[in-house]
């Protein structure tokens, strides 16, 4: 077994809101994958199906080998989910849920548990209707860092942390890596997904739009050019490839499809380079681009 | 001094209240229309039920003397104070519909003031054009306006009887209402939990209640120091219809003043949100590992209420029972109405019967509020991480319906152990009159689980069954309706103990169908998507 995760075809209707419309899915054991989408995209329909409380309308899913809706018991025996907005019981304390989810999934490391609530600076002693919501949120994560289990599915996770709670969060999905564990992180904040995850899946209004590792992605995306030339720019506009030239005097800037890029430096050369910059694609960029073709796309059909 | 409190109220402390009155009449717009009427219903439709029972004067008389004879009686409802229609009708419902007026007003003052601190939704409603007192006075004014429709209702409705009684009653509904609210306010700045405060105000009017019954008990006059010491004493002891005493209506004016000022005074010195009872803090690990020990958390302050307030129900009738045959009397209509309730066995059977059976009805509230906790517990998306463990769905609901179907099982055993302890003697027949409740307790309980589980979004439809049930089994047999009508109610098929005989099929029958119907409710619940 090598795929933590597969989904194939997944649809989904409330009503005549058709939220999951062929999605697709693929996580590799052991990789952290990110889940990108923006809201309402079907991520966390998605993860409800995963986890087997919605039931699909069809298409396949498996869940570490199981089906999720037959066998969500023992599927969740390995599996710890994070919500993003976590409710507690107001009568309960942090540690009492902690503990308790712990022992609903396949037990909870006793040790890890202190660390982490150390890392987070919890305290465990509050009742749940006093906490904020980012302290909320660190209940449900402590709980789930600490549990034994093969799959971590985090939904939205930083949510209502502070900066330096992210960081120690970023540190934790990374230790889950190197102890071989599987993570699924849906998310809307790109730097946490490039930081972390090994591949990333982008969905859009329920349809799996790119999947792949980030390198993958950033093949298809434009490197941005910056130079400053010796002489005056000769040809570049003409190039196959090259988007968004300007040129002030000696200075261009343009972006280029990685096929054009060879093609673009040799002509730049020509003129002779005193200074060159080029920037790899970020994944916003990736992202942007996917979804303003698709805004462009839709407002024209319109 | 002033400057320090006009400090604490800040500058212009009442702006934003109109807004903030309407936002709590709109989001009443259920709560104080349905509790209003059914207030004034109770209280409209006794003149009739009255004048059926205690039609002539002689009959009128042997009430007066046997309410004069019968502490426990009096302790109950209360001292007769004149035989007119509208003196008997102040008489038979006055405390108990000042009672609900309270528990309307208490739960309006929270609804505004605690649950809006405790959701954060107050801090977004500070943080605009809105006065430091404004959310309390709003709240105070809604409870108002719910407090003046009463008594504009019951004034309009038993004026026929009547002005200057029917004005007495219904502003002394209205004040009894009002000083409620005010006292919720002050128990609202206690506490953290709005639940809590729910509780505390409630524990206040039963203390209120047994102040009361403990003086009445004591003078048949309404006199005794217990009875003024409380609330519902005074409205007792306003006399609607029997010679009024207005000046009594000044002890709720005064009371109601004197209660908002300390709530003011109390509000002005905390801060949003906290309050003078910090919140404890609870263990740092917990000892939960299981669906079940989880749902017994949640759902054991309730079980331990219902059970200790049905025990000291069936203390109260149980010890009741003797005295029924004085004051019944010869009166055929009363004795007709125990024996439909309670079978043809001898008053004394019957009475206890009849109690039985209601404490029965009153257990439907129990069992629905109990089933209905994980439909709660799922829209609050507190099941949603629940289930994502390796719980199933089913092993996740059985811990609650456990605790709905064996603690209905348990409130009636604490109820059949209160009337024989009240009653001296007959436990065995007794606790056999409470348990034989269970198998119709049970199915309105699994009716709610098929609700939920096949309907979730008609699962509050619940509580309408346990209203009709209730409606039927109180009202049914005063009214003499048809048989087809009482046959609707599962309560109707049982057999009255003690006193009548045990009849096995419509018992093994109701049992047959709740299994059936909870079975249907759970298989409903694994095939459907879960709330999100």
């Amino acid at each position: 077994m090598t795929k933590a995760i597969t989904v194939s075809g997944l649809r989904k209707s409330f009503g005549r809101t058709h939220a999951l419309d062929g999605l697709d899915l693929d996580v590799e054991t052991g990789e952290v994958h990110g889940f990108l989408g923006p809201n309402g995209s079907g991520k966390s329909t998605t993860i409800r199906v995963l986890l087997g409380l919605l039931r699909a309308d069809s298409g396949a899913a498996q869940v570490l080998g199981r089906d999720p809706w037959k066998d969500a018991v023992e599927a969740h025996r390995r599996i710890a989910y994070v919500p993003g907005d976590v409710t507690l019981w107001r009568n309960l304390s942090g540690g009492e849920v902690i503990d308790l989810y712990g022992r609903l999934r396949g037990g909870l490391d006793p040790r890890r548990r202190a660390e982490l609530v150390e890392r987070f600076e919890l305290d465990p002693t509050k009742k749940g209707r006093t906490y904020s919501k980012g302290n909320r949120q660190k209940v449900a994560l402590v709980a789930a860092f600490a549990s034994d289990v093969d799959l971590l599915i985090l939904d939205e996770p930083t949510s209502g942390l502070d900066p330096l709670m992210e960081e120690v969060f970023r540190r934790c999905v990374e230790e889950e890596r190197d102890r071989g564990r599987t993570v699924l992180l849906s998310s809307h904040i790109l730097g946490e997904v490039e930081q972390l995850c090994d591949r990333v899946s982008i969905i859009r209004n329920g349809r799996t739009v790119e999947s792949g590792s980030l390198a993958d992605l950033r093949h298809l995306t434009r490197t941005s050019v910056t130079a400053e030339l010796s002489g005056p720019p000769d040809g570049l506009a003409d190039l196959p490839g090259v988007h968004g030239l300007e040129v002030r005097g000696h200075q261009v800037r343009l972006q280029v499809d990685p096929g054009g890029l060879d093609a673009v430096l040799r002509s730049l050369g020509a003129s002779g380079v005193r200074s060159l910059t080029s920037a790899p694609p970020t994944l916003e960029e990736l992202f942007l681009r996917h979804y303003q073709a698709d805004a462009v796309r839709e407002g024209a059909a319109r | 001094m002033t400057a320090v409190a006009l400090a604490s109220a800040g500058s212009r402390p009442l702006a934003g209240t109109g807004v903030l009155l309407r936002l709590a009449l709109r989001r009443d717009r259920v709560l104080i229309p349905v509790w209003v009427a059914v207030t004034a219903l109770m209280v409209l439709s006794m003149p009739g039920t009255l004048e059926s029972l205690y039609g002539t004067p002689a009959e009128r008389a042997d009430l007066l003397r046997g309410t004069a004879a019968n502490p426990s009686f009096r302790a109950l409802i209360g001292p007769v104070f004149g035989d007119s229609t509208g003196a008997l009708t102040a008489w038979r419902v006055g405390v108990y519909a000042g009672a609900l007026a309270a528990v309307m007003s208490l739960l309006v003052v929270v609804r505004h003031t605690r649950d809006e601190e405790e959701s954060g939704r107050q801090e977004l409603v500070a943080a605009g054009m809105v006065g430091r007192r404004a959310s309390l006075t709003a709240a105070l004014l809604a409870a108002a306006v719910a407090n003046a429709a009463l008594a504009l209702l019951v004034t309009a409705g038993l004026a026929g009887l009547g002005v200057a009684g029917a004005l007495a009653l219904g502003l002394g509904l209205a004040g009894t209402g009002m000083v409620f609210a005010t006292l919720t306010a002050i128990v609202a700045q206690f506490t953290q939990s709005a639940r809590l405060a729910r509780g505390l105000t409630a524990g206040l009017l039963g203390a209120a209640f047994v102040l009361r019954a403990a003086g009445d008990a004591a003078s048949d006059d309404g006199s005794s120091a217990l009875t003024w010491a409380s609330p519902l004493g005074w409205l007792e002891n306003l006399r609607a219809f029997a010679g009024e005493r207005w000046w009594v209506l000044w002890l709720c004016t005064l009371a109601t003043c004197a209660q908002a000022a300390v709530a003011y005074a109390l509000a002005g010195r905390r801060d949003v949100g906290m309050s003078f009872w910090p919140a404890r803090p609870g263990p740092a690990t917990g000892r939960l590992g299981t669906p079940g020990a989880l749902a017994w958390r949640l759902q054991r302050g309730s079980v331990l209420g219902w059970g200790t307030g049905f025990f000291l129900a069936g203390v109260v009738y149980g010890g009741l029972a003797d005295g029924v045959t004085d004051l019944v009397g010869d009166n055929a209509g009363a004795r007709a109405i125990f024996e439909r309730m309670g079978g043809r066995s001898g008053l004394t059977d019957a009475f206890l019967a009849s109690m039985s059976g209601m404490l029965g009805l009153v257990a439907a509230l129990f069992v629905v509020g109990s089933v209905l906790r994980l439909h709660g517990e799922e829209t609050s998306l507190r099941a949603e991480p629940v289930l994502a463990n390796a719980v199933g769905r089913v092993r996740w609901a059985a811990g609650h319906l456990l605790i709905a179907f064996a603690g209905s099982a348990l409130i009636m055993l604490l109820a059949g152990l209160g009337l024989a302890a009240g009653h001296g003697r007959r436990v065995g027949p007794l606790l056999a009159g409470c348990l034989v409740q269970l198998p119709a307790i049970w199915l309105v309980g699994a009716l709610a689980v098929l609700l939920y589980g096949v309907l979730p979004r008609a699962a509050t439809a619940a509580w309408g069954i346990a209203g009709a049930v209730l409606l039927i089994g109180w009202v049914g047999p005063a009214l003499d309706l048809p048989r087809a009508v009482l046959d609707l109610s599962p309560y109707g098929h049982l057999p009255k103990l003690p006193g009548g005989t045990m009849e096995w099929p419509p018992v093994l029958t109701l049992l047959a169908l709740a299994a059936a119907l909870t079975a249907a409710g759970l298989a409903g619940l694994r095939g459907r998507d879960v709330a999100g």
